[in-house]
C-alpha cells in the first residue's frame, strides 16, 4: 500500500516562486492545448484566435485595460488581505454595492450636474464597498464566524439587492419595462482617456495608482509590515503589539473599497446606467488575479492584464469557432489551479510512502511516533 | 571503565558521517559504548549530538560510516529497527496525550496488542521495580513533568532495551526528581545496559558516566574520564576555549531601591483545560536588581510572562505595575512605552517572525518606543534607520550571520537568540524581562547573555529572569523565586538560597513552611 505525504521543504526556492507564474501559465496552455483537441479544434488556430488576436490593434487594447481595470483595483485590495492571512472572498459583493451606492447621485438626482457629480459618485462607491466588507469584519470579530463564508454569503445577497433595485424601485420609468435605471448623465459618466483611440477610461489609471500606493504601503510603511507579521506569525505580531481585530477591519475596508471604487468605475465607465448584472465575475477572477500577481501589486497588474484576456478571448472564439465562452472560466479556473499547486510544491515536496514493505508487522506504526517528537 | 578493553563493546560506531547541503553535521564520528556503562554524550547546542543520535535510533540515514551492534555490522534503517536490536530512546520533548492514561500512552506505542491492563500491570511492576513509582491508571494531563519522564523511561524499559538513549533527561526536572533518576540509571548499568547519556550538564555527567565522548562542530575531540576531569576542563572540550566566567558584582543599597516593576495579586483563570491558573502572585523588582523566577517547566511561567508582558490585559489594573505606574490595563506596546521589554521563551513565532529579516524583526518590538527614529512622517519605515540599528545590535552581541540581513529562520538559535535579547538591551529599558534567556544556547553565547542582564540591572535596571536552568538561576540572580503551581514563593536572597531549597520548593513544598524554615534556620 502506498501513501502520499506532504513533507514541508527546510528551504524555499526564490527562483521557483519567482517563475511559479510563468510554469502555471505554461502548464496552463498544455491543459487549454489538450482541451481545444478533445473539442474537435486546432489547438494553434484557437490559441490564436483566443490569445493574439483579441489585442492585435489599438481599439483592442483600451477593451484590455476595460476589462483589466477592475480586476486589478479588486486583486490590490484582496492582496492586502490575504497577505494578512484574512480570507476575503465576498469581492464580487463589495464590487456590486459599490455600484449601487455611487449611482444614488446620478439616479436619484439626475438633475445635479457639474464636476462635484463624478467625484462624489466614486467616494460614494469606495464607501458602498467598505460598509459592505465590514459586515464580515465585524461578524468575525465580534462572534468569530468564518469571513470565507459569510463574504461569500453576502455575495448573492448584493446580486438580488441589484437585481430588485433595477426591477423596482430604480427602474427606468421610460425604459419600457427594462430592467435598468436611466442613463447616467454627462457629468456622471467616466470619461474616456483617449476617446480617438478606444473606449477605455480612467479607472484603468485608477488601477494603476492604486497598485502603486499599496505596493508603497506594504513594502514601505509601518502598516504593510503590521500587515505581514500579523499575516505570517500572530503570535510575533501580538508580542509587536498589534492587534489582529484592528487588522481585520482594516483589511476588510480597505479591498471593500477598492472593490467598490472599482464597482462604480464600471458602472459610470464602461456601462453607463445601472444593470441587472454588473460584473462577469470580476470579483472571484480578482482571487485568481491576486494569487498570480504573487500578492504583489505589481505583479497583479501584469496579472489583471493576462485575466483580462481570458475574458476577451472567450469572447473570440465563442464568435470565431463557436465555442462556448464559458471555456474562459476553464482557463481562468485552470490557471487558479496551476498557481495553487506550484505554490504548494514550493513549499511542501511530496514523499511517496511504502507501508509496512520491509519492516515488520507493527514497526511502521511505532516509527510515526518518534518522527512527531523529531518535529518539534 | 575497563569492560571496553575484552571486545565486549555492545555499539561500535565508525566513520559515521551525515551532510546536510553543505553542512557536516557528523564528520566521520567514532564511539564505543560497552556493556553496562553510561556513557556521556558530550557537545554545544549544534555540535551533532542529536543528528548522531538520530542515526542510532534510526530516524536519519548517515551518509557514509558503519555501526557494529555486538560485533555485527548493522543498517538501522527505522526506528522500529532500532527497537528490534535493543536500542530504546528517551526523548527530551516528550510525545505523550495528555487526555489517555499513563498505561495507555505505553499501549499505544507497544501497539502489539495486549490489552490495557495487562500492560498497566506490567508498567506498575517496572516502575517500583526500579524505584520510580508510577500509576498507571493517572491522566497524564494531571502529571508533572517528572512523572512524565518516567512514563516514556518505563514505555522504553517495556521493550527490553540493551542500549538506552537519554536526551537532556534532567533539563525538565527538580534536583530532587534528578538524583532518582540517576538512582534508576545506577540500577540499570548494574544489571548490564548501556545507557548513552545527552547532556551539556557537566556536573551531573561528572557524577555518573563512566566514559564521556564530546563532540564539537560535528568532529569527536576527545574520549575521557570524566571523574577524572574538572567541569572547566570538559567546557574547554566542548567550547574549544575556557568560557568567560560570569561576574556578578555585588549591589549596594538595594534596600532602599524604587521597585520598578511591581506585582501584585496577580491572578489569572486557565485559558485551557491544561493551562495553570495563576493564584494572588505578588513580587518586587528593584532597581539595580536581578530576580530569578525558578520552576520546572509548564508550573505557569509562560502564563506569568504573558500577563506581566501584556500579550493579555489584567482585569485588575494595579495587579501590574511598571515605574510607578498601574500598567494592567496596558497593552505590551503601552507597557513598553513606560520602559519596559520583553523576552520570550519562544524565539521563532513569538519573539521574531521567522521568514522576515533582522532589521525588520528590530522593528517588531520597538516600532513604538523608538517610533521617531525608525518611522518617518506618515508611516514610512526608515529602512536606513533600522539596518543601522540592527547591525549596531549585531556587533554589540557578536550575532554570527551568513548573510548581511538575513531572515530569522536562518540564523542558529543561539546567536538569533542573540539578537533578540540585544534587540530589547539597545533600548536601555529601565525593566527587563526574559523568559528562558539561554534555552539552546551554546556555553559561550549564553554566558555574553547573563553577563549583559547583569550589567543591565547594575546600570540602574530592574531585570527578572524566570528560567528552568538552576545554574544560570544561581549564577546571575540576586535573589531567587520559585514558581510552582501557579504559585509564587518569596524571593530568597542568592546567600540564603542553596539548590536543595529551591529544588524542594520547585517539587512544591509549602512556600510558607520553607519561609519559615529559612526565619528560624
Amino acid at each position: 500500500m502506498m501513501r502520499l505525504e506532504l513533507v514541508k521543504r527546510p528551504q524555499r526556492s526564490a527562483l521557483f516562486s519567482a517563475l511559479s507564474p510563468f510554469i502555471a501559465f505554461a502548464l496552463t496552455i498544455i491543459a487549454g492545448a489538450v482541451m481545444f483537441a478533445l473539442l474537435g479544434v486546432n489547438p494553434l488556430t484557437a490559441f490564436r484566435i483566443y490569445f493574439i488576436e483579441p489585442i492585435s490593434q489599438v481599439w483592442q487594447l483600451h477593451e484590455l485595460a476595460i476589462k483589466a481595470a477592475p480586476l486589478i483595483l479588486i486583486a490590490v485590495g484582496l492582496s492586502v488581505c490575504y497577505k494578512a492571512n484574512i480570507w476575503n472572498i465576498g469581492a464580487e459583493g463589495q464590487f456590486i454595492l459599490g455600484g449601487i451606492v455611487g449611482s444614488i447621485i446620478p439616479v436619484l438626482f439626475p438633475q445635479f450636474e457639474g464636476p462635484l457629480v463624478l467625484p462624489l459618485m466614486l467616494l460614494l462607491g469606495m464607501l458602498g464597498g467598505a460598509a459592505y466588507a465590514a459586515i464580515p469584519a465585524l461578524l468575525k470579530t465580534r462572534f468569530g464566524t468564518n469571513e470565507i463564508l459569510t463574504s461569500l454569503m453576502l455575495v448573492y445577497v448584493a446580486q438580488l439587492f441589484l437585481d430588485w433595485l433595477v426591477r423596482g424601485p430604480w427602474r427606468d420609468p421610460q425604459g419600457h419595462g427594462f430592467p435598468q435605471t436611466i442613463q447616467f448623465n454627462d457629468s456622471a459618466v467616466l470619461p474616456e482617456l483617449m476617446p480617438d483611440a478606444g473606449r477605455a477610461n480612467w479607472g484603468f489609471v485608477f488601477a494603476l495608482v492604486a497598485a502603486v500606493l499599496v505596493w508603497i504601503l506594504m513594502s514601505r510603511m509601518l502598516k504593510g509590515f503590521e500587515v505581514r507579521v500579523l499575516g505570517s506569525s500572530p503570535r510575533a505580531g501580538r508580542f509587536a503589539g498589534f492587534g489582529l481585530n484592528r487588522m481585520v477591519f482594516f483589511a476588510f475596508l480597505l479591498s471593500g473599497a477598492l472593490a467598490g471604487l472599482a464597482g462604480i468605475s464600471e458602472v459610470s465607465g464602461a456601462i453607463g446606467q445601472l444593470q441587472p448584472v454588473i460584473s462577469p465575475g470580476y470579483g472571484f477572477t480578482a482571487i485568481i488575479v491576486a494569487f498570480l500577481g504573487r500578492l504583489n501589486p505589481l505583479g497583479i497588474v501584469a496579472a489583471g492584464l493576462v485575466l483580462a484576456l481570458t475574458y476577451l478571448g472567450g469572447e473570440a472564439v465563442q464568435s470565431a469557432l463557436g465555442i462556448s465562452d464559458k471555456v474562459a472560466r476553464v482557463f481562468q479556473g485552470m490557471l487558479l489551479f496551476f498557481v495553487l499547486g506550484c505554490d504548494t510544491l514550493i513549499h511542501y515536496r511530496i514523499r511517496l510512502i511504502g507501508l509496512a514493505l520491509t519492516k515488520p508487522e507493527g514497526a511502521a506504526k511505532l516509527e510515526a511516533a518518534p518522527k512527531l517528537k523529531e518535529a518539534r | 571503565m575497563s569492560a571496553n578493553q575484552d571486545g565486549t563493546n555492545l555499539l561500535e560506531v565508525r566513520g559515521l558521517t551525515k551532510i546536510f547541503g553543505t553542512l557536516t553535521a557528523c564528520d566521520h564520528i567514532d564511539l564505543d559504548i560497552a556493556k553496562g556503562e553510561i556513557h556521556a554524550l558530550l557537545g554545544e547546542n549544534g555540535a551533532g549530538k542529536s543528528t548522531l543520535v538520530k542515526m542510532l535510533f534510526g530516524s536519519l540515514e548517515p551518509n557514509a560510516g558503519e555501526i557494529f551492534w555486538n560485533g555485527q555490522v548493522v543498517k538501522i534503517s527505522s526506528p522500529g529497527v532500532a527497537k528490534k536490536l535493543g536500542i530504546g530512546m528517551v526523548f527530551q520533548h516528550f510525545s505523550l496525550f495528555e487526555a489517555l492514561t499513563a498505561a495507555e500512552n505505553i499501549a499505544l506505542s507497544l501497539d502489539d496488542g495486549s490489552p490495557i491492563s495487562s500492560i498497566a500491570a506490567k508498567a506498575r511492576a517496572l516502575s517500583f521495580s526500579y524505584g520510580l513509582p508510577l500509576d498507571p491508571e493517572s491522566l497524564v494531563g494531571d502529571l508533572s513533568v517528572g512523572e512524565r519522564q518516567r512514563i516514556e523511561i518505563i514505555r522504553c524499559l517495556l521493550q527490553t532495551p540493551q542500549l538506552i538513549i537519554l536526551d537532556e533527561p534532567t533539563s525538565v526536572l527538580t534536583p530532587q526528581e534528578a538524583d532518582k533518576l540517576f538512582e534508576t540509571l545506577e540500577r540499570l548499568r548494574s544489571e548490564g545496559k548501556s545507557i548513552l547519556y545527552i547532556s551539556h550538564r557537566l556536573e551531573e555527567v561528572k557524577r555518573i558516566c563512566d566514559r564521556a565522548t564530546v563532540l564539537r562542530h560535528g568532529k569527536v575531540v576527545g574520549h575521557c574520564n570524566p571523574r577524572e576531569e574538572t567541569a572547566s576542563s570538559l567546557a574547554r572540550m566542548m567550547v574549544g576555549n575556557e568560557v568567560q566566567a560570569v561576574v556578578r558584582a555585588p549591589v549596594e543599597g538595594i534596600a532602599t531601591a524604587q521597585s520598578l516593576l511591581e506585582i501584585r495579586n496577580l491572578s489569572r483563570k486557565p485559558a485551557t483545560p491544561f493551562s495553570i491558573p495563576l493564584k494572588a502572585i505578588s513580587l518586587n523588582v528593584r532597581a539595580g536588581e536581578v530576580i530569578g523566577i525558578a520552576g520546572v517547566a509548564g508550573n505557569g511561567q509562560g502564563e506569568f510572562f504573558e500577563s506581566v508582558s501584556g500579550e493579555v490585559l489584567q482585569q485588575d489594573v494595579a495587579s501590574v505595575r511598571i515605574r510607578g505606574k498601574d500598567a494592567g490595563g496596558l497593552t505590551i506596546t503601552g507597557r513598553r512605552l513606560l520602559g519596559a521589554a520583553f523576552v520570550p521563551e519562544e524565539r521563532l513565532g513569538h519573539g521574531a517572525a521567522p521568514r522576515m529579516k533582522l532589521s525588520e524583526n528590530l522593528l517588531l518590538s520597538r516600532h513604538a518606543t523608538d517610533g521617531k527614529a525608525f518611522v518617518g512622517s506618515g508611516g514610512m519605515v526608515k529602512s536606513g534607520a533600522i539596518q543601522a540599528a540592527s547591525q549596531r545590535i549585531i556587533e554589540a552581541m557578536d550575532v554570527r550571520k551568513s548573510a548581511p540581513d538575513p531572515e530569522a529562520a536562518a540564523l542558529s538559535g543561539g546567536n538569533l537568540q542573540k539578537f533578540i535579547v540585544g534587540r530589547e538591551l539597545d533600548r536601555r529599558p529601565s525593566v527587563m524581562v526574559v523568559n528562558q534567556p539561554t534555552w539552546g544556547v551554546d556555553a559561550g553565547a549564553a554566558a555574553h547573555i547573563r553577563q549583559a542582564l547583569i550589567e543591565l540591572s547594575r546600570s540602574g535596571s530592574a531585570v527578572l529572569v524566570i528560567s528552568q536552568d538552576l545554574d544560570e538561576l544561581f549564577e546571575i540572580s540576586d535573589a531567587i523565586a520559585v514558581m510552582h503551581n501557579g504559585e509564587l514563593s518569596k524571593p530568597l536572597p542568592i546567600a540564603e538560597a542553596t539548590f536543595e531549597k529551591v529544588g524542594l520548593l520547585m517539587g512544591g513544598a509549602e512556600p510558607g513552611h520553607a519561609e519559615h524554615t529559612l526565619e528560624t534556620a
